[in-house]
């Protein structure tokens, strides 16, 4: 991909919107196929022990990146800006070359108390702002809320994954909020869907007796949040869930009408971050699992009278990567079971 | 806790979700191992599989003459899939899909294949322990679509137990209008219209969509989409290569078939069509067949008024010779087969009376263009001179499909200077740059619709009718007329002048 660059020290952000709007207008003079891509402005605030690695995950995001991207490293003792914008542009296709567009600013520690007057130049006001702070402290992201239209976050990114679901659900107060750990769980949310989707299977959604979620050790917020999904969708009433005698985990009930639910969070090795698996099983005996395998996932069932079957269900992985990308695309986008699943998810966090 | 109630015979899962799912299903291709099978079906499905869109259940069937086995069917599914996937196939999913695909080879008036055909059907369903909904995708010779319609109802696979079962139909449906009427009463004879999917894969096309969105999701066009502010509208559909190794079929159809009764008739009608109630398959065809049936068909008479037709002579296109349609392999020297079809369409309603509507599509033309261009009505009362410019004129509206997908507002705007001089400029919407991701094939949307039962974007039998009843007394005049030169016109140029003709005063085509 060609690349255009303009780098300036101790800078203003002023110079860096002009710089970007001649990269923009040199490319266009020289080739006038060339036209900027008017999707969304990404706003990324780390700090510079994490640049490295935020770096690669952008890279990696595939053909969902954003139009405009803002990344700002804060740096210990810093007290100037220091300050690359960038033009790319993707091949020529359809007639058209799409330019995107980089800016990197590095600022220090004292500029956090007005760095939303840093970003505000460089964004593109008529265009969706989306913010991700990833590991960075609250305060900067008040301080740019009234600048940002969507929050990336990734709940799996805590620690403690009640207080990260907590965190997401006040941001949801003021945003439109994409957590990356609730994407981690779509395609278990779909093929979970669709095996119920069936007008004769539907009935045993009322008759779910117990359902098990097998996650990463690192993904316990994905799993709470498929266990708040189900729950939420079907009403269920959840309790706290608590560790039990032995092993590791966390189990615990959902109230039903009439009856109870029972629910098991299992951590288990693996490399990637997400779910590994979930198991429906109902009262009459019938049950869904559904496990991570290569190219999609390997589903187990077995039937009321004791007849098993095992298939493929087909899916590349997105990766982590993907993961990221299809953050980015949803924040054009908005999931009306997210809020409720997260209510839900709260419910079953340990007391 | 909240949560978003849903109707208790609705699935609760589904509510927010993307991808709505799509219960089991074998799909069965007759002509499996045709080049539309080859280039497009086997590529979507294997994206569709990759993004994880196919139903949790999923068997494919090819069914065709060519004697082979299963693996051999498999490895040239393989080809197909790595020669044309949009997308670097993923080698587990790509096994996946490959691993239980099932050839049957045969002639499709044959019973043996048809009993055979049943017995793997059961077999699919007892794996699957449950039976599983059956499409029949016919990408056959369209002489092959009511003899495989027939054997299916003869042989009571047309309907399933416990299951859906739906027939695609590719296009040509049909010849003219009676055979279009005579394969509509065949394929409904076995089938009901419910199960019946008539595809247009431009129906697919996102673009193609996107003017149901662009006209009934913006205030700003629909207030001036009338016979008020519109001048006149054209439509283009033009292609700068010849007929390349296509003759025995392009000999056969000619542009007016290939192209104008199927997807540009569907763009003026989705174009003109009033605002359906709902984005549902009914709501929006019963639409489309009111505007289609505005459209009065002409007399033979009145032919020679509002078509023009023409075959490409030698010329050069982009810098290269190329020789004229009467010379290509496999054209009659004497051939009158048009490889241009312009036609001037009125819509006889409240909305549309007195606008022309001008068609056009060809062969070896200057560029490979398809776009709408909208031309409003003039300012009523012009204070401003033109003199020292180009002056004002009437604002257009171009909606660009290929190649370059978008839209572009054409407005008059002040030349920087002293004087008050105007000349028009562009405010331009380009797909490429709002929306970064990759469309998906036409057909991975259209194939995904008929598994789900979405016919939304297929052709319904009156519509089909309505269609060829638009175009039939034209092909019949140009049938019936054997005598008449047929006008040429250079390849690389605009089309023949004589398009021209169908103009009224003050009416350009647009350059290409």
């Amino acid at each position: 991909m060609p690349q255009d660059l303009w780098t300036a020290r101790d800078t203003t952000p002023d110079d860096v919107e002009a710089a970007l709007r001649n990269l923009v207008r040199r490319a266009h003079a020289t080739d006038e196929t060339l036209a900027p891509a008017r999707v969304l402005n990404l706003v990324v605030v780390i700090e510079a022990r994490w640049q490295e690695l935020i770096g690669q995950r952008l890279a990696a995001v595939g053909r969902y990146h954003a139009s405009r991207t803002v990344l700002c490293t804060v740096h210990d003792g810093r007290d100037t800006l220091d300050a690359t914008a960038a033009i790319s542009y993707e091949e020529i296709r359809n007639g058209i070359g799409v330019v995107l567009e980089q800016v990197e600013i590095d600022i220090g520690q004292e500029h956090l108390d007005f760095i939303d007057t840093i970003v505000d130049p460089v964004i593109i006001s008529e265009l969706p702002t989306v913010l991700w702070c990833p590991r960075g402290p609250d305060e900067v992201i008040n301080r740019l809320m009234r600048l940002t239209d969507v929050i990336l976050l990734d709940s799996d990114d805590q620690p403690e994954p009640g207080e990260a679901l907590h965190r997401a659900d006040q941001l949801l107060d003021s945003a439109y909020v994409v957590d990356l750990a609730w994407l981690r769980t779509t395609p278990w949310r779909e093929r979970v869907a669709a095996s119920f989707d069936p007008p004769w299977r539907r009935p045993a959604l009322d008759q779910i007796a117990e359902i098990s979620v097998r996650h990463q050790g690192r993904s316990r917020a994905s799993a709470l949040l498929w266990a708040g999904w189900i729950a939420s969708r079907l009403h269920w009433d959840p309790a706290p869930l608590r560790a039990p005698a032995r092993g590791g985990g966390l189990e615990g009930k959902a109230a039903r009408p009439e009856t109870e639910v029972g629910v098991k969070l299992e951590p288990t090795e693996m490399p990637t971050p997400g779910l590994a698996g979930v198991t429906l099983a109902c009262e009459d005996g019938f049950s869904l699992s559904l496990d991570r395998a290569a190219g999609g996932l390997c589903a187990h069932r077995r039937s009321p009278d004791g007849h098993k079957a095992t298939w493929k269900v087909l899916g590349a992985s997105r990766g982590e990567g993907g993961i990221l990308g299809e953050g980015v695309r949803q924040a054009l986008l908005r999931d009306p079971t997210y809020g409720p699943a997260l209510d839900a998810a709260r419910e079953f966090c340990p007391v | 806790m909240t949560a978003v109630a849903a109707p208790a015979h609705e699935n609760p899962l589904i509510e927010g979700l993307e991808r709505l799912p799509v219960h089991p299903t074998v799909l069965v291709i007759f002509g499996g191992t045709g080049d539309l099978a080859h280039r497009k079906l086997l590529p979507a499905l294997y994206n569709l599989a990759h993004e994880g869109a196919l139903p949790e259940r999923f068997e494919l069937i090819g069914i065709a003459r060519r004697e082979q086995d299963h693996s051999d069917f498999r490895a040239v599914a393989r080809e197909s899939i790595e020669r044309f996937s949009r997308r670097k196939p993923n080698k587990d999913v790509l096994e996946g899909l490959l691993a239980d695909m099932r050839y049957l080879p045969g002639r499709f008036d044959d019973d043996r294949v048809y009993a055979r055909l049943k017995r793997t059907l059961a077999e699919f369903d007892d794996k699957a322990g449950q039976p599983l909904n059956r499409i029949f995708y016919l990408s056959t010779a369209p002489e092959f679509f009511p003899v495989i319609a027939g054997e299916l109802g003869r042989t009571g696979l047309n309907q399933a137990e416990r299951a859906e079962t739906r027939i695609v139909i590719e296009k040509p449906f049909g010849y003219d209008l009676a055979s279009a009427r005579q394969l509509n009463a065949q394929v409904l004879e076995e089938f009901d219209e419910s199960q019946v999917f008539r595809i247009d894969h431009y129906l697919g096309k996102e673009t193609v969509q996107n003017l149901l969105a662009f006209r009934f999701a913006n205030a700003l066009f629909e207030p001036v989409w009338n016979r008020n502010f519109i001048d006149y509208i054209q439509i283009t559909a033009a292609e700068d290569i010849g007929i390349g190794g296509r003759a025995g079929y392009y000999e056969r159809a000619g542009a007016l078939r290939d192209l104008v009764q199927n997807h540009m008739m569907q763009l003026l009608a989705l174009l003109t069509m009033e605002p359906p109630t709902a984005f549902e398959a009914n709501r929006l065809r019963d639409e489309k067949l009111k505007v289609l049936e505005a459209i009065v068909p002409p007399s033979t008479d009145e032919v020679a008024e509002m078509a023009v037709r023409a075959q490409y002579a030698a010329g050069v296109v982009g810098g290269v010779r190329v020789s004229g349609y009467r010379e290509e392999d496999g054209v009659a020297p004497d051939s009158r087969t048009e490889t241009y079809a312009a036609l001037r369409l009125h819509v006889s309603n409240w909305r549309w009376a007195g606008v022309p509507f001008y068609l056009r599509t060809g062969k070896a033309l200057a560029r490979k263009v398809t776009e709408i261009v909208v031309t409003l009505k003039p300012v009523p009362h012009l204070a401003l001179r033109s003199t020292g410019s180009v002056g004002v004129q009437a604002n257009q509206i171009i909606l660009t499909l290929q190649p370059d997908e978008g839209a572009t507002i054409q407005l008059g705007a002040k030349i920087p200077g002293t004087g008050m001089r105007i000349r028009p400029v562009n405010m331009e919407f380009r797909y490429g740059t709002s929306f970064l991701s990759e469309s998906p094939e036409a057909y991975e949307r259209l194939i995904l619709d008929a598994m789900r039962g979405d016919a939304t974007l297929f052709t319904r039998n009156d519509e089909i009718e309505a269609l060829w009843g638009i175009i039939d007394p034209i092909l019949t005049a140009w049938r019936e007329d054997t005598s008449s030169p047929i006008p040429q016109y250079p390849a690389g140029t605009e089309g023949p002048d004589e398009a021209k003709s169908l103009l009224a005063p003050r009416h350009r085509w647009n350059r290409l």
